[in-house]
């Protein structure tokens, strides 16, 4: 008696399934649809205040050079975080990332753009380059002046998580350098140092943006190690009264890469654009942007403009003190390398 | 997630007994619990909508009309009118199998709809990232055929479907099992055609539950954040949904933006509450009646 209605209970619930789908499938399209080109820029945590006000300059620019509408997407998050999206399949068409290993595993793990991507633009492909420094609350209640006060006990620092942040690498890579440059490059204290440093760190958040919220907005720790343009921005946010910056001794020349995706380009037909959007980048307007968001500009006019905004501090680079990003990486952050082994959470 | 409905016309076990006890005991407890209830929901609700309007209504309408928030809140209604439908067809077809049924593999069915409930969000996003990303098993496969899943709107609505299923199938099934199929037989018995039975005895029998499974289903829909995190890709006026959106807002120090688009997810958490308090009272009739009329038959 029941296998009546069964069949109609069926036969409606299809039917009212294949209208829906197909109802879907004709409208999906209807939502908003927008004629002007697309580029998707998808790049990592402090550089929000940049790109928005970049990606405003370039499209005017684009239009004036004769070109088409174009709307910049943005996407932000972790640097590590984002490279693994645009791994699994995040059609960015220019990646700006905190650091070149990360745009390194987007060229080996999913080969979306050459291994030589970083020799095909000018500088490293980094149009401008940062330090880390520290920021502390007003006063310097804790007398912060340089790493090694860093590994004092009761000194509670923020730092993002170096597997997940790139601004999280800086900051390891630069107290490794300082503990190699003070003590005769030996690797045993450097490591001894750095491992001092993280027993002093709370809580690891994924990205440069996350930790300035735990320092800055929920008030835990007394040292953020922060990206330079975002120590800036937490003084031009929460006042210049509550946060003081702390320049140390020596620290490290921070460069984040640019680069096309170029199979992702190729596909969408937008290579031109991204190649144009990279390229206003090194532009003096671009650079102009850049330096007032606090990224050290290349362009030496600019940076004589500017330099008030940048105090001189001794930088080592990564290949001088690391041999490069590849050795780095693998020595450092993979998986059991040297952060594994020293870095423990707390549990509690 | 299958609540045991609340019985209308019930006594409350042990009511006289509460009466009795001393008011010493209860006015203590009476004010802890509305305490608690007021520092830990009433405050923070209150601090939201406080926040939202620290500028002036100028600023919070201007924060909602920003094309980022326009395009987040069309999503989330997107992503929950595509997935409320696609619930109540599923979820009234599964528990009607389920409840009039036995067939192999019954246990496993139900034991399965429960799953989005028993694993963590982020894996259910992960779960998407590990089919449908370009790494992933059909990633490769999407990609040549310019299909796009993760990353994009697909994958968000596939996510948030995946963590809202069981919430219609839970609620009809526990009531159709109460009911039984007596109704359906006679109604085929006196000759209605199964067409006429499904719409005029089956349906009505179960509509209050799954009003309230799509209440529930609703408000998961538009409030999800882990799943979704995990596949939406973040892209700003593209695939961020309320949720997300409230989360970049907060990160870039636009405080009153990033609670004025909190304060709709607010209001749509007390709408559904509102809601879900009458549908719980209708629902508790139906199944009294339910099982009155049951007795009724077998006396």
């Amino acid at each position: 008696m029941l296998s009546r209605l069964t069949h109609t209970v069926a036969r409606t619930l299809l039917g009212v399934s294949t209208l829906f789908v197909a109802g879907v499938t004709t409208l999906a399209p209807a939502q908003p649809v927008h004629a002007d080109t697309e580029l998707l820029n998808v790049s990592y945590d402090p550089t929000r205040e940049l790109y928005q006000e970049f990606n405003k300059a370039f499209v005017a620019h684009w239009k004036a050079s004769g070109g088409e509408s174009v709307v910049v997407r943005q996407s932000h998050g972790g640097s590590g975080k984002q490279a693994r999206a645009v791994i699994d399949g995040l059609e960015a068409d220019v990646v700006t990332l905190a650091l070149a290993a990360d745009i390194d595993a987007i060229a080996k793990n999913a080969r979306l753009l050459p291994d030589d991507w970083q020799s095909r633009l000018p500088d490293n492909s980094s149009p401008y380059t940062s330090t880390i420094v520290f920021v502390v609350r007003k006063g310097n209640p804790k007398g912060v002046k340089d790493w090694n006060d860093l590994v004092k006990p009761g000194i509670s620092i923020i730092t993002p998580n170096p597997k997940t942040s790139g601004g999280a690498r800086w900051n390891y890579l630069a107290a490794w350098g300082y503990a190699l440059r003070n003590n005769g490059n030996d690797e045993g204290k450097a490591r001894e140092f750095v491992a001092a440093l993280f027993k002093n760190v709370p809580v690891l958040d994924s990205g440069a943006r996350g930790s300035t919220t735990t320092f800055a907005q929920r008030g835990l720790g007394d040292v953020l190690l922060s990206w330079e343009n975002e120590a800036h921005l937490i003084q031009k946010e929460f006042g210049a009264d509550k946060f003081d910056i702390v320049i140390p001794s020596v620290s490290i020349l921070a460069e984040p890469p640019v680069a096309i995706v170029d199979k992702v380009v190729d596909k969408r037909g937008t290579r031109k654009i991204a190649e144009g959007y990279l390229k206003f980048l090194y532009s003096e307007q671009g650079q102009e942007i850049a330096a007032r968001n606090f990224y050290r500009p290349r362009l030496a006019s600019v940076a004589t403009k500017y330099v008030g905004n940048f105090p001189s501090i001794p930088l080592f680079t990564i290949d001088e003190v690391f041999g490069g990003w590849k050795k780095a990486q693998a020595t450092h952050f993979a998986e059991k390398g040297v952060f594994d082994q020293i870095y423990q959470p707390k549990s509690k | 997630m299958a609540q045991a409905v609340p019985r209308r016309r019930a006594t409350t076990p042990g009511g006289a007994r509460a009466r009795n006890t001393p008011a010493w005991v209860r006015w203590p407890l009476i004010g802890v619990s509305f305490g608690f209830v007021g520092l830990f929901l009433v405050m923070p609700m209150a601090a939201v909508f406080a926040e939202a309007f620290r500028k002036g209504v100028g600023v919070y309408m201007d924060s909602l009309r920003d094309p980022d928030a326009l395009s987040a809140i069309w999503l989330t209604v997107l992503t929950a009118a595509i997935t409320l439908p696609l619930n109540i067809v599923f979820g009234l077809s599964s528990a009607w199998l389920i409840a009039r049924f036995r067939f192999a593999g019954r246990g496993l069915l139900i034991t399965l709809i429960d799953l989005p409930f028993a694993v963590s969000p982020v894996i259910s996003g992960l779960i998407f990232v590990l089919m449908f990303g370009l790494q992933g098993w059909i990633g490769p496969w999407l990609k040549g055929h310019d299909i796009q899943i993760i990353f994009a709107v697909p994958g968000v609505i596939l996510a948030t479907l995946f963590v809202t299923f069981p919430f219609v199938a839970r609620e009809v099934l526990s009531l159709m099992q109460e009911q039984g199929d007596d109704q359906e037989q006679a109604a085929l018995m006196l000759g209605a055609s199964g067409w006429k039975t499904f719409w005029r005895v089956t349906l009505p029998n179960v509509k209050w539950a799954v009003l309230y499974g799509v209440i529930l289903c609703n408000a998961r829909a538009m409030g999800e954040f882990g799943a979704v995190s995990v596949v939406s890709g973040h892209v700003r006026g593209r695939t961020n949904t309320m949720p997300l959106q409230v989360e970049i807002l907060y990160n870039e120090y636009n405080f009153v933006a990033a609670f004025a688009v909190a304060s709709l997810l607010t209001l749509l958490a007390l709408v559904t509450l509102v809601v879900k308090g009458v549908l719980e009272w209708r629902l508790a009739g139906e199944a009294q009646d339910a099982e009155e009329s049951t007795k009724g038959i077998t006396a």
